[in-house]
């Protein structure tokens, strides 16, 4: 399947996968609107300092271990896409103890949030990839081998 | 056709249904549940009581959950003996089911230590299942006053989702801290000012000599009168049906890396196992949700013909109260490394360059790079250890271990 990967030696640090991100899931028609003068919660996260920065989302692991420990029974894994139905999330951030990329974090409303890829806004492909100008993010198959 | 037959209906049994489905679509599983209701999240029963989520939303697994899977589910139905010899169960109505694999899911019960007067309260609870969160529910009014006899998870969790709905809490225990399994004296001393802060009364360091109806005689001469009594001292797996059938029983049941107990074809899972802690290097009890789901999954695949070993699991935990959020994770063994400020805490235990065990207070972003750091048992001298003592990150590795782990399948 496709997943988001990265590269790191790409990325300018610019965070606009953030922003983008942040707005692909707001669910509002108008950038500015979605996301001016407000605290964002993105689902990806840029991550580094001066010259290292990458940017850091759900891997969509073929073992989850996350789908294994949610105390809720809310993370899902579904044709390899690992799924979490906020209705049923306690905030407990179980997942944050155990998810080994450090890949998830609560929303604004503390409760938990991952990246589903865009597949069920209206973008229907990764934002955050989209919108990055240096393809240091890029979607795409890759072989378990690679 | 194989026959497979779990004793439990709880994560364990789930995780162990969804580890042979993996396998092998047709064997006939059937699933012998004391519990009269679908597979629920049990550690959710406090945010019931709370408000944050209900019944419905409770369900660990959608409804048809076991239809989908083909199981026969035998619901409010006990085991109450396991013939080794001739691959059989009995359950409480005599009715014989034969197995080819067997999993022993049957969880843990709670421990009630034997008070003297305990006879005498009337409005007395455990914390521990659905039951006893709506029992408990039924009973809670605005000025209720309730002990909870323990001061560990279970005690700490029901205290926080009965807060807005009673009069006062006083909760006592015999360990002179709160949460003695999980956090140190210094880190327990915060989360107990915060606990006070936000209502709830403590006397620790104390237990209970005996019970006059609604009224506590402590050890330490002092008294609380109460209307509710919350016992939660502890579990106790429920081993005995291994041991009766003549398996190897501790304080649990005892299991290999492949969740197989000493008996032919016999498997046990969650709470009521006791397999392997890579943090500790012994055997023992992890009653912790992940666990169970995890072993109960290792415990399915291996009993449908495939081959998985559960060997680096660990004690964690990820648990907040009043909205100061906690995780622990390891053993606290070794030399230890604290960042604290504003009153948040982060404790590091090192021993033989590995990261063993860690403490966090306030400050739990991306934790799970510490859990794999203590699974996985990386030395620390292939990360930049300086970085990892301030911050759980991904720039503690190094760019080739970044570029596997975020542009590879994983």
């Amino acid at each position: 399947m496709k997943r988001v990967y990265v590269n790191e030696e790409w990325c300018l640090g610019c965070r606009l996968c953030e922003y983008n991100c942040a707005y692909a899931n707001s669910g509002l028609k108008d950038m500015v609107v979605a996301l001016k003068d407000k605290k964002i919660f993105p689902r990806i996260r840029v991550e580094g300092e001066d010259r290292i920065t990458f940017a850091v989302s759900c891997r969509h692991c073929t073992d989850p271990i996350c789908v294994k420990s949610c105390i809720a029974g809310a993370i899902s894994n579904r044709d390899g896409v690992v799924r979490i139905d906020r209705n049923k999330c306690v905030g407990c951030l179980t997942c944050v103890l155990v998810c080994p990329y450090g890949a998830l974090a609560p929303g604004e409303d503390g409760v938990m949030q991952k990246c589903e890829l865009c597949l069920d806004n209206s973008c229907g492909a990764p934002a955050c990839v989209t919108g990055c100008p240096n393809r240091a993010i890029v979607y795409e198959e890759r072989s378990e081998t690679q | 056709m194989k026959r497979y037959v779990i004793i439990g209906g709880g994560v364990a049994a789930v995780g162990c249904i969804e580890g042979i489905r993996s396998i092998d679509r047709e064997g006939e599983i059937t699933v012998i549940s004391e519990e009269d209701h679908p597979v629920y999240s049990r550690p959710l029963i406090s945010y019931l009581l709370e408000g944050k989520t209900d019944t419905e939303r409770m369900k660990y697994r959608p409804d048809g959950f076991y239809k989908e899977n083909g199981c026969r589910v035998f619901c409010g139905r006990r085991a109450v003996s396991i013939n080794a010899v001739s691959h059989t169960v009995t359950l409480d109505d005599g009715a014989e089911t034969l197995y080819d694999k067997l999993c022993v899911a049957a969880g843990s019960r709670p421990f009630v230590p034997s008070f003297d007067g305990l006879d005498t309260v009337e409005n007395k609870f455990s914390f521990m299942t659905l039951d006893d969160a709506l029992a408990l529910d039924a009973a809670l009014f605005e000025s209720a006053r309730v002990l909870i006899v323990g001061a560990g998870l279970i005690g700490l969790k029901c205290a926080e989702g009965i807060r807005d709905r009673v009069g006062s809490i006083t909760v006592c225990d015999l360990a002179d801290r709160v949460l003695s399994s999980i956090l140190d004296s210094a880190c327990a001393a915060v989360v107990q000012k915060h606990l006070e802060q936000n209502g709830i009364g403590f006397m620790l360091g104390d237990t209970v000599q005996r019970f006059e109806d609604s009224r506590a005689c402590m050890k330490s001469g002092g008294t609380v009168d109460f209307d509710l009594l919350v016992l939660a001292v502890g579990v106790r797996a429920n081993s005995e049906l291994v041991r009766d059938a003549g398996g190897e029983v501790n304080r649990g049941i005892l299991v290999d890396e492949k969740m197989q107990t000493t008996l032919t074809d016999v498997y046990a899972a969650g709470d009521c196992a006791e397999g392997y802690d890579a943090a500790l290097g012994a055997r023992r009890v992890l009653a912790i949700l992940p666990n169970a789901y995890m072993q109960g999954n290792t415990a399915g695949i291996n009993m449908a013909g495939g081959e998985k070993e559960f060997g680096n699991a660990v004690p964690m935990n990820s648990i907040g109260f009043f909205g100061l959020h906690m995780m622990t994770a390891g053993v606290y063994d070794g030399e230890m490394f604290e960042d604290a400020e504003n009153g948040s805490i982060r404790r590091l235990f090192v021993k033989d360059g590995r990261l063993t065990g860690y403490i966090l207070i306030g400050v739990t972003d991306r934790a799970g790079i510490y859990t794999s750091l203590i699974r996985e048992k990386t030395p620390l001298d292939t990360v930049d250890f300086d970085l990892t003592k301030k911050a759980a990150s991904n720039l503690i590795f190094s760019q080739d271990i970044r570029r596997k782990k975020f542009g590879g399948v994983v």
